[in-house]
């Protein structure tokens, strides 16, 4: 199929950067959405261009990695799925296809589609843990009962892979449901529970600090996560929050 | 409070935003009901609007309360939208929101546009009027008395709906108004942390008020401008 790429393209961080258009004339509908970038970026190296840099590590949608707003979505049209599990085969011959970053003021761009992330780290540092002894003598995880519901509940929060495009489909670029399912992963857990209330105070200042904006509930996120993240969590961490708020001594 | 402060934190303002959601939603059923009674009977209608107009507590307690209420609500409407605005300081040249978020939950600020649009007009009738007479003139009887009966309220009613450029922008106000909580209602619960079993239920229950309500406004409106 021959597709038409609307690619943004900008040098660094303080360049501009525009829009360019490419032609591709030899893509195989089960190509994944990557190994088409991949062609892409051999056919500008033979015609002595610069390639278009993009972000991408395991190519089999857990790393979170790969990012890319696709046609007016992150991760393009498909539902689930991370960019590198993306299939040309959601497109159709002639389309044309614009290829964006990842846009919001807490996530800058590097470089063409890459976008600095960091942000999530640092909000991650902020309170995404829990303090166990590692000296050798650690309890068992498995001694600790746990209700089903609640460690199910837990287990699909920490399938968050961090990938950032809850904030990049949402109006407000909110990073609340990437905020809330880290939240959610530990307070959920009586191994999380002795930090909960730091953990969720701390965690959302530090969102607050990097420049995202306000959730204002329009699910966008939920949508657009290729893990499934539910809005419940964000849910959770208002309530998390609130009470945090009024009852914490610190 | 901790370090997080009051309204400064966005989890706190979002709290805020939909405490003075419920209120208005509350108040919003209270006009109706009121409202409604004109359908029925103007001695009703009438005695109500008159006991709401001079009553001690509804006139220095609860008005004022609701006046904070609206000026909160749109102010930090208008706030948060311009906050979210600046979060993305580069925009997308494709952006493709219809694909995963309702027109609805877009435009909150649109709606709510109109709704403070629609409620100058509606000081304009029905405020502005009431004020002038109790506070310029200190006329407090309700006077127009028909029997004893204070009937100024309900002619007033009537009198306005007889233009039909009013009553057409009053209609298209009320369904921006529904539109506006066809995403408020819900997202008001959301806010304040509940997302439960008991979620699927009131999402039904949410859409219903959110259609019902200003469907009651509009027949108000219409049945007054056929009837009178
Ligand atoms: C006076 C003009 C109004 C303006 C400018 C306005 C504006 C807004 C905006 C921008 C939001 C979204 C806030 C967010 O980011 O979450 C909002 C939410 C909401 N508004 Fe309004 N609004 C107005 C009047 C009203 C009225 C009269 C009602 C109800 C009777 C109402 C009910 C709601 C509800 C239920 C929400 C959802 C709250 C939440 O998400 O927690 N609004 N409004
Ligand atoms: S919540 Fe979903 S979209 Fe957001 S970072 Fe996690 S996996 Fe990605
Ligand atoms: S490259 Fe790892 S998720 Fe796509």
């Amino acid at each position: 199929m021959k597709v038409t790429l609307k690619v943004w393209r900008q040098k660094s961080a303080s360049d501009k950067g525009k829009i360019e258009t490419y032609k591709l004339d030899n893509v195989e509908d089960h190509m994944s959405f990557l190994e088409m970038m991949d062609i892409l970026n051999e056919q500008l190296i033979l015609e002595g261009q610069i390639p278009v840099a993009f972000d991408h590590d395991c190519r089999e949608g857990i790393c979170g990695m790969c990012s890319m707003h696709i046609n007016g979505e992150p991760h393009g049209p498909d539902r689930g799925v991370t960019t590198c599990q993306l299939h040309m085969r959601m497109f159709n011959d002639g389309d044309t296809i614009y290829i964006e970053p990842f846009r919001a003021k807490g996530f800058p761009v590097i470089k063409d589609l890459v976008v600095d992330r960091s942000a999530f780290d640092r909000i991650q540092h902020a309170g995404g843990f829990i303090s166990v002894p590692t000296s050798g003598n650690t309890q068992d995880a498995n001694a600790t009962p746990i209700p089903k519901p609640d460690a199910d509940k837990a287990f699909d929060a920490a399938a968050c892979i961090g990938c950032g495009a809850c904030v990049a489909s949402c109006k407000n670029a909110s990073a609340m449901l990437f905020v809330s399912a880290k939240v959610s992963q530990f307070s959920l857990l009586p191994q999380g529970k002795v930090e909960a209330k730091r953990r969720v105070l701390n965690m959302v200042e530090q969102m607050d600090k990097e420049g995202f904006g306000n959730c204002s509930n329009t699910g966008s996120c939920e949508v657009e996560c290729p893990k499934g993240i539910s809005l419940e969590n964000i849910a959770r961490m208002n309530r998390e929050y609130l009470k945090a708020s009024v009852s914490s001594s610190e | 409070m901790s370090k997080s402060g009051l309204l400064k934190s966005s989890i706190a303002r979002k709290v805020a935003m939909a405490l003075s959601a419920f209120f208005l939603m509350f108040f919003l059923l209270q006009h109706l009901t009121i409202n409604m009674t004109s359908v029925f009977s103007a001695g009703v209608f009438n005695d109500l609007s008159h006991f709401m107009g001079t009553n001690f507590v509804v006139q220095y307690l609860l008005q004022p309360v609701l006046i904070v209420g609206v000026v909160f609500h749109f102010v930090m409407g208008f706030v948060l939208e311009l906050k979210n605005y600046k979060s993305r300081d580069v925009r997308y040249v494709k952006y493709k929101g219809g694909a995963s978020a309702t027109w609805m939950s877009r435009n909150m600020i649109l709606s709510g546009l109109v709704i403070l649009a629609f409620m100058g007009l509606h000081f304009y009738d029905f405020w502005f009027p009431e004020l002038k007479i109790k506070f310029i003139e200190g006329d407090w009887t309700g006077a127009l008395t028909e029997g004893g009966e204070p009937i100024r309220y309900f002619d007033h009613l009537t009198d306005k709906f007889m233009q039909p450029v009013r009553v057409g922008i009053y209609c298209v106000s009320f369904v921006f108004l529904s539109l506006h909580l066809l995403h408020g209602f819900n997202s008001a619960f959301q806010s304040v942390g509940a997302n439960n079993k008991y979620t699927k239920a009131l999402q039904k229950f949410g859409v219903a008020y959110a259609i019902l309500v200003p469907l009651g406004f509009i027949f108000i409106a219409l049945f007054h401008h056929f009837n009178h």
